[in-house]
C-alpha cells in the first residue's frame, strides 16, 4: 500500500482524535470558553457548543459554515440527538474565530470544505450532547435524591417515571453547570435515534424565504460607505497610471484609492463606486504573464506530464504495461471559474488598535490572520464576523478578497463594504486549476491485469494547508486515482505537481476527485470496449474487495433501467466512484443531435454515504452537486489570451439554467456505517458518467471537459 | 428627490435618478433582500415586481420606476402567490444557500399570479433567466407545481 495513502489516514485518523479531544473541551476551562465565545451569558454551558438559558431557551455554536449544504441542521440534529432537545425553537449562532474551541477534526484548523464536516464531527459533536445530558440527569437525580440511571430524558426534559416528576433543561440549567462532565460519555445506540436518519426541516431555510437573513454582502454597519475594486487584468501587474478625471466629477463619488496592483472608488452607493470605476482610466503595467494563454498552460501541462513525478501506488502494474493488450489513453480538464451567486465581498472598519471584518467565509481563522496580516495588527485585534454564505464551492476558502478590503479601508475613514463585480469575480479569480490524467491498462483474457494512472495537477492541500502535504504527494490531487472501487492486480498511481502559469488555482467542488474519478471512469468504458465488455458487467467484474461499490452499482443501475432500449444517438453512462468516505454510482442518459449538440435527459444516482444523518438533505446535496458538475460538463471554461481571462459574466461563462435540467432521481442506501462525506460527491459523478453515455451514443469517447459538441456531429464520425 | 411605492409604502430617497433601483432598495433602504448577482440582468437574483411583472432591478434605472408598485421579497408574503410559493419552498426544502432564491421566488410567484398551473414549459420559460449556483432546479420546478396545486 502507498506511503501517501497511509499518511493520509494517519493524518486524517489523528484529527479525528485530537478534535475530539479539543472540541469535548476537557483541556479547557469553562471560563475560557464563555471568553472565547460570543454568546450572551447562559446559565448552562457546559462545552463551546451549547447555551441553556434558564428559560430552558437553547442555542448551539456552529462550527463550520453554513453556505447551503445544510450543515448547521445535521451538526445541530447530531447534539440535538444525544441530549433529546427538540430543535424547534433553537436558535444557531456562527462560531467566532477560534481554531482551539472549533477546529475542523479533520483539518485542524477552523474551515468547511472537502466534505469533511460531518465525517469530522459525528463523533464529537454526539459526545458534546451526551455530555451535556449526563450533566443535566446528574442535576435532576440530585436534586430529587435518585440515581442518575433511574432517570430519563425526553424533549429538553429529564423525567424520573417512579416518581412522576419532570424538571425541563431550563429549571436545571445552572445546576447542571456545577456538575462534573463524565469521562466517557455514554453514545446512544442506533436504534434509539430519535432524529439521526429521519429528515429534519432545514433550521436555516425560513429565513432565507422572505429576506430576513443576512449574508456578507448584506452586512450595514453604521455609517458604511461602498466600494468596487479593480484589480490587475493579468495576475501580477502593476497599475501605471490612472486618470481620474472624468470619474470624481461623478455623483456619489467620495474617494479613489489607487494602489500598486489596484484601484477602488469609494462612493455613497455600490452603484455610484461602480459607475466611477467604469469611467477611470486605469492603464496597467501587464509584467510577464501577459505571455500566458489557454495554450501555453496546455503545452505547460503536456510538458508536464513528460517529468517523473512521486509514486502514491506502486504494485508491480509498470512491467506488465508492454505487448498486446495494452490500451492507453489522455484525459485533460480545464479552468473553472467558481462563480458562486454571492459576489464576493467584505467589509472593513478599521480603527486604532482594531480591525472588524463582515465577511461569510469557508476559514475565518485565516480571514482573521490575513486580515491581521494587512491591517498590522495581531489576530487578537481583529473580530471576524461569520455570515451565512451565498455560494461557497471553495472559493470562499480563500482569504484573497479579505486581504484587498482590509488594504482599501486602511485608506478608508469609516466602515468600507467592498463589492466585487461580476465580471472581477469571473475575470479576476483563483481558479479550479487545470488537470491532466495519463492511462494505461492490460488487458488480458477481458480482464485488466495491469492499470496505471499518471496525474499531473497542482498541490492545493500543500499550499492552503501545509502540515497535510508531506511535499511528495498532495492528498486531494491523487484522491479517487490512488484508491479506486476496483481490484486491478497490479497498480501504478503517479503524480506529478503541476502549478499553472499565470493563474492562481483554489479548491473547487468535487476538488481532486473531479479530474480522478472522471479519468478513471472514462477509461474504465474505453477499456470495456475494448474488450467487448458491457460497462455495467465490466465494473461488476472487477469489484470486489468494496461490496459497497457494487451495491451503489447495481442499485443505480437497476433504477436507471441499464439495458433498456434507448433511441438512436441515445446512450447511458456509468460512472462509479468511492471518495470523501461515500460510495455513489450516476447513471447518465444522453441524446445527441446530429449537429452533435448534447441533451442529458436523465441522472440516476445511488448513494451509500454511510449512515443518513438528514436523508432528504443528502438528496438535495446530490441533485444540487450534480447540476453544478453538468455545468461544467457541458458549458465550463475559462480562456486566457494574452494573460487576460476572456469571460466576464453569465452571457460567456454559462451556468446550467432551469430549461437544461434533467430528471434527476436519487436513492440513499441506509445503513449504520459511519457516516462519508455528502456535498461534492454529486458533483465528482458527473463528467464521467456524461462522457461515457454520450461515448455509447455516438462511440465518441470525449478525452476533455467541456463537450464539444463539433466532435460530435454525425457527418463528423469516422 | 425621488419617492417610489415599494411594500405599499411611499418612500422618498435623495439620489441620482440613473441609480438602478436594486442599489436603491439594498444601499439607501437598506432593504438587503434583494440581491445583487451580474449586474446585467443575466442571473435573475436582483427580480422584484414592478406592477406585478418580474422585473430585474439591477437594470432598471430608480427615476423609470415612477408611481408603479415595486413589491420585494420582504413584501411577496402578502400576496397570495408569494404566500403559496414560499410555503411549498420550505415544505419541500428548495433552499440551499438561498443567495438566488428571493428572485427565484419572484420570479416564481410571478409566474402563479398569472398562470395557475403552470406546465414544464411555462416553468422553463419563466424560470430560466433565474441561476441558482447550488443547483436546486428539479425542487424550484417541483414546488411551483405544489404551490399550483394548493391554490
Amino acid at each position: 500500500m502507498a506511503e501517501s495513502v497511509l499518511s493520509r489516514r494517519h493524518f486524517l485518523g489523528s484529527g479525528v482524535a485530537v478534535g475530539a479531544a479539543l472540541v469535548l473541551g476537557v483541556d479547557l476551562k469553562t471560563a475560557d470558553i464563555a471568553a472565547a465565545t460570543p454568546t450572551v451569558r447562559a446559565a448552562f454551558a457546559p462545552d463551546a457548543f451549547i447555551r441553556i438559558a434558564s428559560d430552558g431557551k437553547a442555542r448551539l455554536i456552529m462550527p463550520q459554515t453554513e453556505m447551503g449544504q445544510g450543515i448547521y441542521t445535521a451538526l445541530s440534529m447530531l447534539i440535538a440527538e444525544e441530549l433529546d432537545l427538540p430543535l424547534d425553537g433553537v436558535t444557531l449562532e456562527a462560531a467566532p474565530a477560534n481554531d482551539k474551541l472549533y477546529g475542523n477534526p479533520i483539518f485542524q484548523v477552523q474551515a468547511t470544505g472537502g466534505s469533511t464536516s460531518m465525517r469530522g464531527y459525528w463523533l464529537p459533536l454526539r459526545k458534546v450532547g451526551a455530555s451535556a445530558r449526563a450533566m443535566l440527569v446528574a442535576a435532576a437525580a440530585r436534586r430529587w435524591r435518585v440515581a442518575p440511571e433511574s432517570c430519563r430524558t425526553e424533549a429538553g426534559a429529564v423525567i424520573h417515571d417512579a416518581s412522576g416528576r419532570t424538571l425541563g433543561y431550563g429549571m436545571l440549567a445552572a445546576s447542571a453547570m456545577l456538575e462534573k462532565p463524565p469521562a466517557e460519555p455514554k453514545l446512544k445506540e442506533p436504534a434509539d435515534f430519535r432524529l439521526i436518519g429521519r429528515s429534519h426541516h432545514r433550521l436555516d431555510t425560513p429565513d432565507k424565504a422572505n429576506g430576513v437573513v443576512q449574508y456578507g454582502i448584506d452586512a450595514m454597519p453604521p455609517g458604511v460607505r461602498f466600494a468596487s475594486l479593480a484589480c490587475s487584468p493579468v495576475l501580477g501587474g502593476r497599475v501605471a497610471r490612472v486618470d481620474e478625471l472624468q470619474a470624481k466629477s461623478l455623483p456619489g463619488v467620495k474617494q479613489i484609492v489607487v494602489l500598486e496592483d489596484m484601484v477602488a472608488v469609494v462612493g455613497d452607493t455600490s452603484w455610484a463606486a461602480m459607475r466611477a470605476l467604469a469611467a477611470l482610466d486605469i492603464i496597467w503595467n501587464d509584467g510577464p504573464l501577459a505571455a500566458v494563454s489557454t495554450e501555453t498552460i496546455r503545452a505547460d501541462l503536456h510538458a508536464a506530464a513528460n517529468t517523473e513525478g512521486h509514486v502514491a501506488v506502486d504494485t508491480g502494474a509498470r512491467a506488465k504495461l508492454s505487448g498486446d493488450g495494452v490500451i492507453s489513453a489522455a484525459y485533460e480538464l480545464p479552468l473553472l471559474a467558481h462563480a458562486p451567486m454571492e459576489p464576493m465581498n467584505c467589509t472593513v472598519h478599521l480603527t486604532p488598535g482594531h480591525c472588524e471584518v463582515w465577511v461569510g467565509t469557508q476559514a475565518i481563522t485565516m480571514a482573521q490572520r490575513a486580515a491581521a496580516e494587512e491591517a498590522g495588527l495581531t489576530p487578537e485585534q481583529v473580530t471576524v464576523h461569520n455570515h451565512l454564505i451565498g455560494g461557497g464551492f471553495g472559493r470562499r476558502l480563500e482569504v484573497d478578497g479579505v486581504r484587498k478590503a482590509v488594504r482599501i479601508a486602511r485608506h478608508v475613514d469609516g466602515p468600507v463594504k467592498v463589492i466585487w463585480s461580476r465580471e472581477e469575480d469571473i475575470g479576476k479569480a483563483p481558479y479550479r486549476s487545470v488537470y491532466g490524467a495519463w492511462l494505461e491498462a492490460k488487458l488480458d483474457n477481458g480482464k485488466p491485469v495491469a492499470w496505471s494512472h499518471k496525474v499531473v495537477g497542482p498541490a492545493v492541500i500543500g499550499r492552503w494547508l501545509p502540515p497535510a502535504y508531506d511535499g511528495k504527494i498532495d492528498i486531494d490531487a491523487v484522491d479517487g486515482a490512488a484508491e479506486t472501487p476496483y481490484d486491478f492486480p497490479a497498480s501504478y498511481v503517479e503524480w506529478v505537481r503541476h502549478e499553472p502559469r499565470g493563474v492562481n488555482t483554489a479548491f473547487w467542488r468535487g476538488v481532486g476527485p473531479n479530474m480522478n474519478v472522471f479519468a478513471t471512469e472514462s477509461f474504465i468504458d474505453r477499456v470495456a470496449h475494448e474488450a467487448g465488455a458491457d460497462p455495467l458487467a465490466f465494473r461488476r467484474s472487477i469489484i470486489g474487495k468494496l461490496p459497497r461499490a457494487r451495491a451503489v452499482l447495481d442499485l443505480a443501475a437497476t433504477k436507471a433501467g441499464w439495458g433498456d432500449p434507448l433511441p438512436t444517438r441515445s446512450g447511458r453512462g456509468i460512472s462509479l466512484q468511492y471518495a470523501f468516505g461515500s460510495f455513489l454510482c450516476t447513471i447518465a442518459e444522453v441524446s445527441v443531435a446530429d449537429d452533435g449538440a448534447v441533451t442529458v435527459t436523465r441522472l440516476t444516482t445511488a448513494v451509500d454515504c454511510g449512515t443518513p444523518v438528514n436523508p432528504d438533505g443528502i438528496v438535495s446535496q446530490i441533485q444540487g452537486g450534480m447540476i453544478f458538475g453538468l455545468s461544467a460538463a457541458l458549458h465550463g471554461e475559462i480562456t486566457l489570451v494574452g494573460g487576460r481571462t476572456q469571460q466576464s459574466n453569465f452571457h460567456d461563462y454559462r451556468v446550467v439554467r432551469m430549461d437544461e435540467t434533467p430528471r434527476i432521481d436519487v436513492h440513499v442506501v441506509t445503513n449504520a456505517e459511519a457516516p462519508g462525506g455528502i456535498g461534492e460527491p454529486g458533483t465528482v459523478s458527473v463528467q464521467g458518467a456524461v462522457a461515457n453515455a454520450i461515448y455509447a451514443a455516438t462511440g465518441v469517447q470525449l478525452t476533455r471537459m467541456p463537450i464539444d459538441t463539433a466532435l460530435l456531429a454525425k457527418d463528423r464520425r469516422a | 428627490m425621488i419617492s417610489i411605492q415599494v411594500n405599499g409604502e411611499q418612500r422618498d430617497v435623495e439620489i441620482d435618478g440613473d441609480t438602478p433601483l436594486l442599489w436603491v432598495l439594498r444601499d439607501v433602504l437598506a432593504m438587503t433582500g434583494t440581491k445583487f448577482g451580474c449586474g446585467i440582468a443575466q442571473c435573475g437574483a436582483c427580480t422584484v415586481h414592478i406592477d406585478g411583472v418580474p422585473t430585474r432591478s439591477c437594470r432598471l434605472p430608480v427615476s423609470q420606476v415612477g408611481d408603479r408598485a415595486v413589491t420585494t421579497i420582504e413584501g411577496v408574503g402578502a400576496t397570495s402567490a408569494g404566500r403559496r410559493i414560499q410555503k411549498a419552498w420550505l415544505d419541500l426544502e428548495v433552499i440551499q444557500c438561498g443567495y438566488c432564491q428571493s428572485g427565484q421566488i419572484m420570479a416564481a410567484s410571478a409566474l402563479l399570479a398569472t398562470n395557475p398551473s403552470p406546465d414544464d414549459a411555462d416553468i422553463d420559460a419563466a424560470m430560466s433567466g433565474n441561476i441558482c449556483r447550488c443547483g436546486t432546479y428539479v425542487r424550484i420546478r417541483e414546488g411551483i407545481k405544489q404551490a399550483a396545486r394548493h391554490g
